[in-house]
This record gives C-alpha cells, sequence and structure tokens, in this order.
C-alpha cells in the first residue's frame, strides 16, 4: 500500500478519499445507504412538492416504529453471523397476547411485562437451541416462527380491540415540536436505537457480538464468554419483537394474529441496507436505523403516487439486491488486501 | 440391526407411527372408498395434495445438496401460477387445450428463468444463497401482483382444472405428476455421475473444483430446476383452486419443504442426499397436517405442531443429544460390552450416513 504512496507528492482529495474507503470499508455501505435515502428525498420533494414537510417525516417514524425496534434486535444477531426469522411472528404472538390479557381485564402493567417476556421467551429458545445443540440460526428460528404464529393463532384466531388508555396513550399522544410532532412510540423506538447503538459500540457485550461475527474460534481462544453473548443476542431480538409487538397494538389499536407476515425478510433488508454484513462482523445499529428510514420512504413515496403497494417489496428487493452485490465487492477487496 | 441403521428407516417408522396413531384415533381414516371408477378416501387425498409440497421439497433437496438454500421457492409458485392463470383469463377461448399447454410452457419458462437468476447470484456472483434467494422472495410476491393487477385472477378452464383435480386410471392426476417427477430427477441423479458430483460439490466445493468437477455449472443447474419444479408445484396449486392469489400461494411453502428435507434425512449441511427420504419426508408432512386438522384444531395453530416437529428433529440430529445418548446408554449397561461398544458405534455412525444413496 505504501509503495503506490511514496512517489505521489501530496494526498490530493482523491488519495484521501481512497485512504479513507480502504481504512474504513466497513461504513461505506452504510454512507451508500445514506447517500440513497438523501437521493430518495430529494427526489420526492422535487416530485411531489410537499413530501418534505414536518408532518410526512414525523409520520416516517410514526408508522414504522415497530420495524425499527425489530431492526435493532435483527442487527445484533446478524453482526453474529447469525439470523433471527422469528421476529414477525413474536410481534404478532406478543401483540395478540397482550391485547386478550387486556380486554379480560388485566391491569397494563402485568400485560406489558408479560408481553416482552413472551419475546423473549422464545428468542431464549431459539438461542439455546442455536448455542447449545449446534442447530443452524435458520432452521432454529425457523421453528421460533412457526412456533410464535402457532401462538398467536391459539390465542384468539381474530383480531382484538385495545380500549386500555395507557397503551393507546402511546399511539395518540403528540409532543409538538413547532410543526413537528413525536408521539411516545416514536420515543421509544429511537430510545431503543440509541441503547443498541451505545451497547454496541460500547460496551464489552457489544464488542464480544462484533468478535464472534468476525471470529467465532478467534473469539473463543481470546477467552469471550461466547456462548452467552450468542443466546443473549437471539434474546435481546425476541425482547425487541415482544417491545415491537406493543408498539404495534398501540399503532393499530388492535392485536391481530395476521399481522407482521413477512415483516421478518423487511427487517432483514433493511438491517442489510443499513449495512449490515449478513456473514457477520460488521455492521451498525444507526445504519439499520437508516435502512429503516429508506424502507419507510420507498413506502410513503409509492403511497404518494398511488402505485400498487406490491412495488414496495420489488425495489425493496432490487435495493437488496444492489447492497449485497456491493457489500460482496467490498469484502472481496478487503479479502485480498489481508 | 442393519434395518434400524438403514437410512431411511427413522423417516419411515415416523411417517408410519402417524398413519397408526391416524387410524387408531379414527379407523375412517384410512378408508378407501371407490366411486365412478375412482377411488377416494384420506390417504388419496394425501397423496394428491403432496404433489406442490413434493415438487418444491425435491428441487430444495437438489439445492440443499449443493449447500445452498432456496427461499424463493413460494413466490416463484406464486409468479408461475399468476402467469398461467392470467394467460388463460386473457385468451378468447380459455376452455382450449392449446391454450392451457401454452399457458403451462409460458409460466414453466418464466419459472426456468427466475432458478437461472438464482444460480447466477449464488453460482457466479458468489453470494450466500440464503441472501441470494432471499431478493426473489421479497419482489417475487411483488411481480405476482403486478401481474394478476392485484387482484385474484379466477377462471373457468376444464383442461387446466383437470390437472389437480382430474383422475387418471383410479388415482388422481397430481399424483401422477409428482411419481413422474421423481422418477425422472431420481433416473438424472442416480443413473448418471450427476447425483454424485452435486454431493460432491455439497461436501467439499474446493475439493471437487480441484478434483475437476465443473461445481458451478452444478449449482446453477439445481437452482434451475429448483425454480422449474417450483414452477409446476404452482401450476398445480393454481389448478387446484383456479384461482392466482399471489399472496397466499404457496406461503411458507419454503420452510415446509425444507422441514420435509430434512426429515428424510437430508442434511442442511449439504453433501449426500436422499429423493426416497424426501418423498417420505414430504408425506410425512401433509399426513401430520391432515392428522392435525382430523383431531378439530383450526388450520392456523398447525404451525404450533410443527414448531414442536422442527425442535425434535433437530434435536433427533444434535451432536449433544447423541453424546447425551451414548452416555445414558453406557451408563445403564454398566461394564458390560456396551462400554467398548460405546465408541465404536459413535465412529461407525458417519460412516453409515456416507453409504447412503437410494
Amino acid at each position: 500500500m505504501s509503495a503506490t504512496v511514496v512517489d505521489a507528492p501530496a494526498p490530493t482529495a482523491m488519495d484521501r478519499v481512497r485512504t479513507f474507503s480502504a481504512r474504513r470499508a466497513s461504513v461505506l455501505p452504510t454512507l451508500a445507504a445514506i447517500v440513497i435515502l438523501v437521493i430518495l428525498l430529494i427526489g420526492a420533494q422535487a416530485e411531489f412538492g410537499n413530501f418534505l414537510s414536518p408532518r410526512n417525516l414525523s409520520a416516517l417514524l410514526l408508522d414504522h416504529a415497530y420495524l425499527m425496534v425489530l431492526a435493532v434486535g435483527m442487527t445484533f444477531v446478524i453482526v453474529t453471523g447469525g439470523i433471527d426469522l422469528s421476529v414477525g411472528s413474536v410481534m404478532a404472538f406478543t401483540g395478540i397476547l397482550g391485547s386478550s390479557m387486556l380486554a379480560s381485564g388485566t391491569p397494563v402493567w402485568i400485560v406489558i411485562p408479560v408481553m416482552l417476556a413472551g419475546g423473549a421467551a422464545i428468542g431464549t429458545l431459539i438461542g439455546v437451541l442455536v448455542q447449545y445443540f449446534n442447530v443452524q440460526p435458520f432452521i432454529a428460528s425457523l421453528a421460533g416462527l412457526f412456533l410464535g404464529r402457532g401462538l398467536a393463532y391459539v390465542v384468539s384466531l381474530s383480531s382484538i380491540r385495545v380500549e386500555n388508555e395507557p397503551i393507546l396513550w402511546l399511539q395518540q399522544t403528540r409532543f409538538l415540536i413547532g410543526d413537528w410532532y413525536i408521539t411516545p412510540t416514536g420515543i421509544i423506538a429511537l430510545a431503543v436505537v440509541a441503547a443498541g447503538a451505545v451497547i454496541m459500540a460500547l460496551t464489552r457485550f457489544g464488542r464480544t457480538v462484533y468478535a464472534i461475527g468476525g471470529s467465532e474460534q478467534s473469539a473463543r481462544l481470546m477467552g469471550l464468554s461466547v456462548a452467552r453473548t450468542k443466546v443473549l443476542v437471539y434474546v435481546i431480538s425476541g425482547l425487541c419483537g415482544g417491545l415491537a409487538g406493543l408498539l404495534l397494538t398501540a399503532y393499530s389499536g388492535a392485536g391481530y394474529p395476521r399481522n407482521g407476515i413477512g415483516t421478518e425478510l423487511d427487517v432483514i433488508a433493511c438491517v442489510v441496507i443499513g449495512g449490515t454484513l449478513l456473514t457477520g462482523g460488521r455492521g451498525y445499529v444507526l445504519g439499520s436505523m437508516i435502512g429503516v428510514f429508506v424502507f419507510a420512504t420507498i413506502n410513503t413515496i409509492i403511497s404518494f403516487m398511488g402505485a400498487e403497494q406490491s412495488w414496495t417489496h420489488i425495489i425493496i428487493g432490487a435495493l437488496l439486491l444492489l447492497f449485497i452485490v456491493v457489500q460482496r465487492a467490498i469484502v472481496a477487496r478487503s479479502d485480498r488486501r489481508t | 440391526m442393519t434395518l434400524l441403521k438403514h437410512h431411511l428407516f427413522w423417516p419411515s417408522a415416523a411417517l408410519a407411527t402417524l398413519v397408526v396413531v391416524n387410524v387408531i384415533a379414527n379407523p375412517n381414516f384410512a378408508k378407501i372408498t371407490m366411486r365412478d371408477g375412482d377411488l377416494y378416501g384420506n390417504p388419496v387425498t394425501i397423496l394428491r395434495e403432496s404433489a406442490p409440497l413434493m415438487l418444491v421439497a425435491l428441487g430444495m433437496t437438489l439445492v440443499i445438496a449443493t449447500r445452498g438454500i432456496d427461499l424463493s421457492v413460494g413466490a416463484v409458485m406464486a409468479v408461475s401460477g399468476a402467469v398461467s392463470l392470467t394467460i388463460i383469463a386473457d385468451a378468447p377461448d380459455p376452455g382450449s387445450l392449446g391454450i392451457v399447454v401454452t399457458a403451462i410452457a409460458t409460466a414453466v419458462l418464466v419459472a426456468l428463468v427466475l432458478g437461472a437468476w438464482n444460480g447466477f447470484l449464488v453460482s457466479v456472483l458468489g453470494i450466500q444463497p440464503i441472501i441470494a434467494t432471499l431478493v426473489l422472495m421479497l419482489a417475487g410476491r411483488g411481480v405476482a401482483l403486478l401481474i394478476t393487477g392485484g387482484a385474484i385472477t379466477t377462471v373457468t378452464s376444464a383442461p387446466y382444472k383437470f390437472i389437480s383435480n382430474g383422475y387418471l386410471i383410479l388415482l388422481p392426476v397430481a399424483f401422477f405428476i409428482w411419481v413422474a417427477v421423481v422418477a425422472v430427477v431420481a433416473l438424472i441423479e442416480r443413473r448418471t455421475a450427476l447425483g454424485m458430483l452435486t454431493e460432491a460439490v455439497g461436501i467439499n466445493p474446493e475439493a471437487s473444483r480441484l478434483a475437476g468437477v465443473r461445481s458451478r455449472g452444478i449449482i446453477w443447474g439445481a437452482y434451475i430446476a429448483s425454480g422449474v419444479l417450483a414452477g409446476v408445484a404452482g401450476i398445480i396449486n393454481a389448478s387446484n383452486t383456479m384461482a392466482a392469489d399471489s399472496n397466499n400461494a404457496g406461503y411458507l411453502i419454503e420452510l415446509y419443504a425444507i422441514l420435509a428435507v430434512v426429515l428424510g434425512g437430508t442434511s442442511l449441511m449439504g453433501g449426500k442426499f436422499s429423493i426416497a427420504g424426501t418423498v417420505i419426508g414430504v408425506l410425512t408432512v401433509t399426513t401430520l397436517d391432515k392428522t392435525i386438522q382430523f383431531f378439530g384444531v383450526p388450520p392456523a395453530q398447525s404451525p404450533v405442531f410443527f414448531a414442536v416437529v422442527v425442535v425434535i428433529v433437530v434435536l433427533v440430529q444434535s451432536p449433544r443429544v447423541h453424546q447425551w445418548g451414548r452416555s445414558l446408554s453406557r451408563r445403564r449397561s454398566g461394564h458390560g460390552p456396551g462400554d467398548a461398544g460405546g465408541e465404536p458405534a459413535a465412529a461407525s455412525a458417519t460412516p453409515t450416513r456416507q453409504e447412503v444413496s437410494a
């Protein structure tokens, strides 16, 4: 690397970019996601004129708060090199469980912990299968998917309305800042992102998550608590599923056992678009937040255009493809360098 | 003892147990009646309804054997159903045989292209199979919805309906379709070197490449086969309901197919695969589905039972449980021959699995 720099007189802007991209290759996909988000927002504003209104942008967060919470949990799992397919059905299960408990008169301070615990329990099951029984994450979380979806229907076959004040408060309250507004659900989502980002970047646990994704064998030889961490990431993802169940219930005012079908794919797509490497070891919680905003913006643009909602998934699929090819190129390049 | 070690013993035992439980719970379960020269009854229904899952699981077996996975099969089914029914619906004469043949040929061709696309991503670009096929899994249903214009296309076409609902000699056409496809795939894989090469690629891609196996073409071919088979499954599925429901056609079928393949004894780690095992696995899944309905559980709740099955199957395959089982049997037999027999039995577990071939 130094050989090429030797005869260069002074670092030009191009050189700086090159050095930056070589040293910080793992940030590049996230930067690309930010660029895409900005292009989408500017394009939408140019097309519709009223897209970048505070009201509309506030709604982006409001409508996708549950997705953001799921994406944070998924980021932990994917950075360890795993995957969690169960999140959508866990969200449906905890949502309908909470709704039915509220409908039968259980106080809300019991219901919310039970919802979170329900999600964490399924996460624990997956984590134990993955870590202690050497089951592939894909299959273990598939069992979690079936379990969550089936249990949701065991609780109730049809939707249950929620008329509980504190739950509806989460959604209906609008804290106004000028024309901008944020709901308690939005605050919860952002708090989860902040907590996730801090845990990933600054704690020993977070470092271990990255280490496992980089090389599980090395992490183990370094004496890191691999087993505990690998179970915990699935517990975290399950917990996020439970919380997302709460947010979605508040958002839609009802629990519904068919909620979140296919959401796991949206979440994985958001996380990948946000720059997390599916092979593990690289990724940022904040990147996943950007990924969710990209998804949310595409969704909103499509409803602005009045086009078929099925376009959302086609475009997300195309973006996903673009990002995995970009990631592939980046990994191939850093492999060559080492 | 040799029977116990046969690779099809446990899958067959599971299926047999399931059937016995059903017959005990409801003696009418195995009853077959003759009406107008055709056979009816639960066993016949299971053979007929297995068809889409059977085709998808066959393709999945080949893909899994190359160490891959194909998540897009459900979406490919939706696309293929949408394509064929849209062609028929737009034709002036939906009932004509020519139109139906054109519709089926086009749908299979589209499915082939989709399979080739997956294969391209995996074998040429080297993208992880889960992710590469996730793209189409996400986008495929969207494409199917665009083809049908967001609605559920329904048609009336006697020849098309015949595919899933018709009868040939005594038994449903759908049954003959899957038997024929199983036979063809088994012939190609097991009477030529292709099956062996596929296993070589799955067991060690790098070593097989060094040995001169063209792994790229073999992997690509597996995804194309999976796409085509999913396409045919989509046609059978659409013929069953005579409607192209892009949201629900083949919903979760990728997961049931993977379950069936694993039940049949093919490891998700790639390599050795068993076509006969997959056939038994699919029949087990379909029978289990029927059993759950028989016990009066709403179909929507059946995933709980499948979750339990998945957990049991993976636990049975897990090395840690094998270890527990061995230490348990050693303790029970005390200082007898079990003490010495424990280790060789354990060591022989791998070789027996490698003898597997159907």
